[in-house]
């Protein structure tokens, strides 16, 4: 028990400096990118934003598999709590973007120029399916079963609906590849350790996420028994 | 053979109960009818070409009429607990899944077979093209793969009518956008062979999400 609450304390501490000295990289050290100004450093984390949610997403779909292979409700547990998290990063991610589109193209939602946008608030869709599954479910177990396949079939998903956006909008000209924007050394410093300090919160937040899970679990177990004894 | 002949009977079995009461088969009808003339008359007052926005139509009417279906399949399997009678049959699990899914093929494929003329009638274009039918075969099999594995969970919910478009149609949007654009591009005139990837592509899904429902399967029906 010591030694977990260890990790905690340091992950705590960890995540929070990060994302201090991230934000001071953005802010101050990054300079201000020619074209677009100021709104470029809306960037740093609206990309690691959208990784953290596109790999919360993946940690669901390990866990599902891992739940159907043992039955784990730890399992289980985890692929929940990293959807809960990954729900939370591409909202944001889909609403610096909206942001920034309207900086750069003068509208809110780029439907023809930017389909990486349309694709992640596909997929705050598709796992807002995932929570509305379970809450209209009964019962832990199927919870979980039914949960562990659509976390499966959900992510199958993606990279065709990611091509399919793409090539559909593939008779417009690419105004502006992200790829090609070429970072200046400081910059592409600032956004790496944006990724590092984004990805080290979101295991922070997974730790005490699947702990409240597991403390919620046992809080199940204790009632259960106390109605058990009270009744016999 | 035997797991052919297996799935067979669960298709005909669900052909038989459909002819005696025709009950999907007409409300499907009725709703994607009615479907079209709300489109139609919604779109009319604005856009000038109504064919522009014809394969745009007719795939959201086909995959609201899927999902009709889809639901209507599955939980008349929940009455009488007909689906505990085929868990317990002595056949594997996937039985039941491929038997399912075909028949729903079969019943999406026949409302379409309906719907194809009376579309190419209202929105005066010429429907009934071979390369047109093959689209509309592969994309109903990518409706009824993913539709089959996710209604046989949406009948467990509370509030299964509403489950199963909110779970289905997130997951068939790169069918639904691949299979209008090439209705758009082959009712425009555009070569076969520049369509060709948007086909592979909607063969790819197909497939992939065969495996995928006939892998996971299981894990719904049991218990």
């Amino acid at each position: 028990m010591t030694k977990k609450l260890r990790i905690d304390d340091l992950l705590n501490w960890l995540s929070g400096l990060s994302i201090m000295a991230a934000l001071y990289l953005v802010f101050v050290y990054a300079p201000t990118e020619a074209t677009m100004g100021d709104v470029q450093r809306i960037f740093y984390f609206h990309v690691s934003s959208a990784w953290v949610g596109f790999f919360a997403f993946f940690v669901t779909l390990i866990g599902g598999i891992a739940y159907l292979r043992g039955r784990n409700r730890d399992w289980d547990t985890l692929a929940l709590s990293s959807v809960e998290i990954g729900i939370t990063f591409t909202s944001m991610a889909v609403i610096t973007g909206s942001i920034w589109a309207k900086a750069t193209w003068n509208a809110w939602w780029p439907w023809q120029q930017e389909p990486r946008l349309v694709l992640v608030s596909i997929l705050l869709l598709l796992y807002l399916a995932y929570l509305m599954l379970r809450s209209f479910l009964e019962g832990e177990e199927r919870k979980a079963r039914f949960a562990a396949v659509y976390g499966i079939v959900a992510f199958v998903s993606v990279p065709f609906t990611f091509m399919s956006i793409r090539w559909w909008q593939g008779l417009h000209p690419v105004v502006f590849e992200r790829e090609g924007m070429h970072l200046a050394p400081t910059m592409l410093a600032t956004f790496l350790f944006c990724l590092v300090a984004f990805t080290i919160l979101y295991f922070t937040l997974l730790l005490h996420r699947v702990r409240l899970g597991r403390l919620e679990d046992q809080l199940i177990g204790l009632k259960e028994r106390l109605r058990q004894g009270a009744g016999g | 053979m035997a797991f052919l002949n297996k799935t067979l009977a669960i298709v005909w079995k669900d052909v038989v109960a459909e002819l005696r009461t025709r009950e999907m088969l007409s409300s499907m009808l009725v709703f994607s009818l009615l479907v079209t003339v709300i489109f139609s008359f919604s779109f009319d007052l604005r856009v000038e070409n109504i064919a522009q926005v014809a394969p745009g139509v007719l795939w959201v009417t086909f995959a609201f009429a899927s999902t009709l279906e889809l639901n209507r399949a599955l939980a008349l399997e929940m009455e009488n607990d007909c689906l505990d009678g085929l868990i317990l049959a002595p056949m594997d699990r996937s039985v039941i899944y491929f038997g399912k899914m075909l028949g729903n093929l079969i019943f999406i494929s026949a409302i379409e077979a309906l719907m194809l003329p009376i579309f190419s009638v209202v929105f005066d274009l010429n429907l009934l093209q071979p390369s047109l039918l093959l689209v509309v075969f592969l994309g109903t099999i990518g409706f009824a793969a993913v539709g089959t594995l996710l209604s046989a969970m949406a009948v467990n919910t509370r509030a299964r009518e509403v489950m199963l478009p909110v779970l289905l149609f997130p997951i068939i949007l790169p069918v639904v956008i691949s299979a209008a654009k090439v209705t758009g591009g082959i009712l425009d005139g555009v070569p076969l062979s520049e369509l060709a990837r948007w086909v592979q592509f909607l063969v790819a899904f197909d497939v992939i999400f065969l495996v995928v429902s006939y892998m996971t399967f299981d894990f719904v029906v049991q218990g």
